[in-house]
């Protein structure tokens, strides 16, 4: 198989922190290509440079055997490099055909250019209409435009970041179709992902990367997932332990909750039902944009209910804000780290009185108790084991492992009845991820209930003892996890959502 | 109280007038705000196109090299502005205030020594024959080349934001500002050059009030129309026909509230002097159920943090 | 090639800073365009900013520092409520106005009549005025979502025509001759906003400024409500996570700079304006917005700023007679004061850097 693309001893830093450290890889022409490793590990940076987005500080690209520089994207695509984000670059007011138009270099007239759009997704399996408005469009179909639009240069090397987290099992199925169907057509892929699974199913070869350095290579088939994993994390992982579980009365109660959607692209919450039970973790999985934002604001009181589906202990709280919730022991942890759960540019203790304030009793007759809320801050980090200097530092000055740690620490630390929690471990490194993860095992252990919704069918399995999924709204029945298979759990997310197997 | 006094005909004929300014205005600042950037700075670069255009027009005797001037002056001025949220990434809505302060205190400055003159005349374009033409002919056949110009402006901004690349690639940019950036697009850049176009806009606008409505100068002669053309732009849903619209609608108004006071009407004059202001409060209220047409990034400080 | 990097933690040492380089580029950009007029740049400096505090007849312009910086300060600490949740009062001199009218109103009303009574309850109907003019961008925005910029800015020229129609009308003195005007307060005992310790220039103007100041001060640093309105202007989204309620929220901003305002206009127009005139307002609700944000919308910064501020009136009017410096000039180079505080903010949250091209 000939090189199409070799990277010799890639070098960047950036202050603090050398991002990639002498990275060497080689790629053939097609071939699937995966670039393993943890969050942190150098992947966004590699990709980065080969994107023509950054610029190494030392090392050689070859394209075709040729030495390859890209000062900008456009470059890049020009020579053959398309790329497929993790976070879309798309615009949600504008159309399928203008998103896909501002994706290219030399984009032709509207009307030829949905013509092309119609003939590459029927061919390659991924069904789009040109004149949809983007925003209107669910995640996997959202991804469908990237992508397209990726294909319509016609790339050598297509690099896909981490495409999996926004698709149901069963479009995943669908989209390996999509990719094998290109490598038989001689485009390489470089897919960038930490689902080993999924990498062994797919991927010809894999580089994997820790701390910046390639740590090995391997054939994915012939490895298995515990070998590739302890070399991207670099020592034996432990699961999180869950002893046995006693389950208490039930705690909170939703009846055919029902919201319509709080903006113009966000998803209405229709008829969800479930209850809860002290002592339990109910697992809601769903890839994004299904409505999980919108049922953690309806249950941490951002959003107001109307009387008779919401429930806690046997009171209705449809109508109490996230100060009456809190005081009663409802607490919540949103997913946007920066500018949801915490403010970027106030202090860790500002940011520890921006929830603790009611159950910590940080506010006495509208005044507000500074040095003691300094104290809950700093039991936090010591309890949670947050990296930062102290409590006077800007929330935006962590790391994100370190900030998660610290907005979730800060809420189990309040002594919750029940916590429900939006992707706990999303962009966190594997360390931090299995401290939170046994941090809420350890709420349930003691008693309270815990709803954790997330895109992460593994941490959901490994920590649930309920399962359900969202999808367009709606919530499936809750299911014991013990005995749930893949498949099963990919109908409850509601399948493929019209996709059709790539004609050949 | 003579209503019969007021002749519908010459309304119409003089509310298109009265509109240019606010249209010119309006239509430029439309091309900032669909760029994601909300410019309050519109009466200061309003007031320092009147005064350049002014001086420039008095010194060289021509109006036409006085539009130019204008337009010149108010980009200049809005470089400034550009400066202060593209590089410095200041607040929007302070920096905009500043400029207009500036820009009104700039003005001031610069017309010291034209107050009470009169500027060369800008005679109005000769349509011979088809003038006469009864109701037609004063509507749309005697004006002057100015506002014919704004006209055509509103749909050449159309024509391009509709149909063109640099149409999409600029409500790209308003629409999510990190998105275009990382597709490669020069954010700032284009930024820059509609903020620019805004001001020119602006500055025409203001030229038009001190070398044809009035036509003289007087400190502060703006009087806050520039304010009118910003909310204008909010009710128009950034769409540039309904701009022009907007703009008639409003001259119409202002012209209509001139007519009764001089028609004798037996409500006092400062209540009709409100009524413009308040009916534009009116409207804006009533569209402002329509906050989905905003630009994505509309007012959002943007930084390249690769 | 130039870089702003984002720094993790604002800069303490820069957001002192900042405001004092901005004076001195102010200075120097200043006094070049003194320079264009023909002025000598230093003595105008001097006149401008010297004179008035330290000159020959400090004693007559020092009490002038109070009297004009008491509006300033007064409705620029309104401002700073709301500006630091993002919520854009911009018609503050409309509320002012509308505060004055009411306040005169009712003490006018009273005529000729004496009592102690009088003034508090004047002061009462000011601030109420100027918080009712602010009621409506409030609720309009917080029923339709209206932009509190442009409504309460277009509310300006109608408080404008309103104080016309007044001096003309309702308000006019019977005994004013036909001319345009009410009463002078200033000949009317109970309605005078006098002087508590003669020739100090501090009147119950001064009192209220100085005492909204503790209260901001206090708000911000202590108070849960000053809290709300910080996360609100940083972060509107933890905000409402937090569980503060946005209407409420702008209903108190706007009412309380509104009061505010309302309540400059009634000190301004009972004290050293005297009467209700056609013009009496001369722009205190406009230039409180730049004393705002000079002060960075800190209590203790918009002190200094607004006794900066009052300064450059003053000393622009010494400059005025005594040198011919255009009256527009100040205004200028009150707007470059603002300008160059914006510029040199980067430097607060932003690290520049030099380096290799990266794609920007």
């Amino acid at each position: 198989m000939t090189a199409l693309l070799s990277l010799k001893g890639l070098t960047k830093a950036y202050p603090g922190v050398v991002a990639n450290d002498d990275v060497s890889l080689t790629i053939g022409e097609g071939e699937v290509h995966a670039l393993l490793g943890e969050n942190g590990a150098g992947k966004s940076t590699l990709v980065k440079m080969i994107y023509g987005l950054v610029k190494p500080d030392s090392g050689e690209m070859m394209l075709h055997g040729a030495p390859f520089t890209p000062p900008e994207p456009r470059a890049a695509r020009a020579a053959g490099v398309g790329m497929v984000f993790q976070h879309f670059s798309l615009f949600d007011a504008l159309s399928v055909a203008e998103n896909i138009a501002l994706g290219m270099e030399d984009a032709p007239k509207m009307g030829a250019l949905s013509q092309r759009i119609r003939d590459v997704s029927d061919t390659y399996g991924l069904p789009l209409s040109p004149d949809r408005i983007v925003g209107d469009l669910s995640a996997g179909e959202r991804q469908r435009v990237e992508i397209i639009r990726c294909l319509l240069q016609a790339p050598r090397l297509l690099i896909m970041d981490e495409p999996t987290s926004v698709l149901t099992p069963q479009e995943v199925d669908i989209l390996f179709e999509t990719l094998r169907k290109l490598r038989d057509e001689g485009t390489s892929i470089l897919y960038i992902s930490h689902k080993l699974e999924e990498i062994r199913t797919l991927c010809d070869a894999a580089t994997i990367l820790r701390l910046g350095k390639v740590v090995g290579d391997c054939i994915p088939r012939d490895t298995t997932a515990r070998d590739m994993a302890e070399m991207m994390v670099g020592k034996v992982l432990t699961t999180p332990k869950r002893s046995g579980v006693t389950l208490g009365e039930t705690v909170l109660e939703l009846k055919n909750l029902s919201l319509p959607s709080p903006s113009a692209f966000g998803m209405p919450l229709r008829d969800i039902s479930f209850t809860l039970q002290k002592g339990e973790v109910l697992g809601i999985g769903g890839v994004a944009g299904n409505g999980q934002d919108e049922l953690l604001a309806a249950l941490s009181g951002e959003m107001r209910s109307p009387p008779g589906m919401l429930h806690f202990q046997g009171t209705d709280i449809g109508k109490s804000g996230p100060v009456e919730r809190r005081r009663i022991g409802l607490l919540a942890a949103p997913e946007e780290r920066l500018g949801h759960a915490a403010a970027p540019d106030m202090s860790l203790t500002e940011n520890a009185m921006l929830t603790g304030a009611v159950r910590e009793g940080l506010e006495k007759n509208g005044f507000l108790d500074w040095p003691s809320a300094r104290t809950f801050a700093e039991n936090i980090i010591e309890a949670f084991d947050v990296r930062t200097p102290g409590p006077a530092n800007a929330a935006r000055s962590l790391s994100g492992g370190n900030l998660q740690k610290f907005v979730i620490g800060r809420e189990v630390l309040q002594r919750p009845e029940v916590l429900v929690v939006n992707q706990p471990t999303w962009g966190v490194d594997a360390s931090a991820a299995a401290a939170i993860r046994q941090a809420l095992l350890d709420l349930a252990q003691a008693g309270a209930a815990v709803v954790v919704i997330s895109q992460d069918l593994d941490e959901l399995m490994e920590i649930s003892d309920r399962f359900a999924a969202l999808n367009e709204g709606r919530l499936s029945d809750p299911r014991d996890t013990d005995g749930l298979t893949v498949e099963q759990i990919g109908l409850m997310m509601g399948g493929a959502h019209g996709m059709e197997v790539a004609h050949v | 109280m003579d209503l019969s006094s007021i002749n519908p005909i010459l309304l119409v004929a003089a509310l298109m007038s009265a509109a240019t300014p606010i249209l010119l205005a309006a239509t430029g600042e439309l091309v900032a705000e669909r760029a994601g950037v909300l410019n309050l700075g519109v009466e200061g670069m309003m007031i320092i196109g009147a005064i350049c255009g002014f001086a420039i027009a008095v010194e060289t005797g021509s109006p036409t090299v006085g539009f130019i001037a204008a337009a010149i002056g108010g980009a200049l001025l809005s470089l400034l502005f550009a400066f202060l949220t593209q590089v410095t990434l200041a607040n929007q809505v302070a920096s905009g205030l500043a400029l207009t302060l500036f820009g009104l205190g700039l003005s001031a400055l610069l017309g010291q020594g034209y107050v009470g003159i009169k500027p060369p005349r800008m005679p109005d374009i000769n349509f011979g024959p088809l003038a006469d033409i009864p109701v037609v002919g004063p509507i749309l056949f005697s004006h002057d080349p100015i506002l014919y110009f704004g006209i055509v402006l509103v749909a050449c901004v159309w024509a391009v934001l509709k149909f063109t690349r640099l149409g999409l690639v600029l409500r790209a940019v308003g629409e999510n500002h990190e998105a275009a950036h990382a597709l490669g697009y020069k954010v700032v850049r284009i930024r820059t050059l509609a903020i620019m176009f805004g001001g020119a806009c602006a500055g025409m606008g203001g030229a038009y009030i001190s070398l044809i409505r009035v036509p003289q100068w007087t400190e502060g002669m703006t009087a806050g129309v520039g304010w009118i053309a910003l909310a204008l732009v909010v009710f128009a849903s950034w769409k540039p026909w309904r701009v022009l619209l907007g703009a008639y609608l409003f001259g119409g108004i202002t012209q209509l509230q001139l007519n009764l006071q001089g028609a004798g009407v037996a409500i006092p004059v400062e209540y009709l002097a409100m009524s413009p202001y308040v009916i534009t409060i009116i409207v804006l209220v009533i569209l402002s159920a329509d906050k989905s047409a905003a630009p994505g990034s509309l007012g959002r400080t943007f930084h390249a943090s690769s | 090639m130039i870089r702003f990097e984002k720094r993790p933690q604002p800069s303490k040492a820069f957001a002192y800073a900042t405001p004092l380089l901005a004076v001195l580029a102010t200075f120097f950009f200043g006094g070049l365009l003194f320079a264009a007029l023909g002025k000598d740049p230093v003595q105008s400096i001097v006149t401008i900013f010297w004179q008035p505090l330290f000159g020959e007849f400090a004693f007559f312009y020092r009490p002038q520092l109070l009297i004009k910086g008491a509006p300033l300060v007064l409705i620029a600490i309104g401002l700073s409520l709301g500006f630091r949740a993002g919520i854009w009062n911009i018609g503050a001199e409309g509320q002012y106005i509308m505060g004055a009218l009411f306040g005169a109103g009712v003490g006018l009303a009273f005529y000729p009549a004496e009592s102690f009574l009088i003034f508090p309850l004047m002061v009462v109907a000011g601030a109420l005025g100027g918080m009712l003019w602010a009621m409506i961008p409030a609720l309009l925005k917080v029923k339709f979502g209206t932009n509190e910029i442009l409504v309460s800015l277009m509310l300006v020229y109608v408080a404008e025509q309103f104080l016309a129609s007044m001096s003309l009308g309702l308000l006019k003195n019977p005994e004013g001759f036909g001319f345009p005007g009410s009463r002078n307060l200033q000949q009317y005992p109970s309605a005078h906003n006098a002087e508590i310790i003669a020739g100090s220039g501090m009147h119950w103007g001064v009192v209220a400024a100085m005492i909204a100041v503790i209260f901001a001060y206090v708000l911000f640093a202590r108070h849960k409500l000053g809290f709300a309105i910080r996360v609100t202007g940083e972060a509107p989204r933890a905000a409402r996570f937090s569980g503060v309620n946005p209407g409420r929220l702008v209903v108190f901003c706007l009412g309380a700079s509104g009061m505010l305002a309302g309540l400059a206009g009634l000190f301004e127009v009972s004290g050293p304006a005297g009467q209700v005139t056609i013009d009496f307002n001369v722009g205190y609700g406009f230039t409180a917005i730049i004393v705002a944000f000079l002060g960075r919308l800190n209590p203790i910064g918009i002190v200094l700023a607004g006794l900066l501020m009052a300064l450059t009136y003053i000393g622009g009017d010494i400059a005025q007679s005594q040198l011919q410096l255009p009256a527009a000039a100040i205004q200028v180079f009150q707007g470059m004061l603002l300008f160059f505080l914006l510029a040199f903010d980067l430097f607060t949250n932003y690290r520049l850097r030099f380096g290799r091209t990266e794609v920007a």
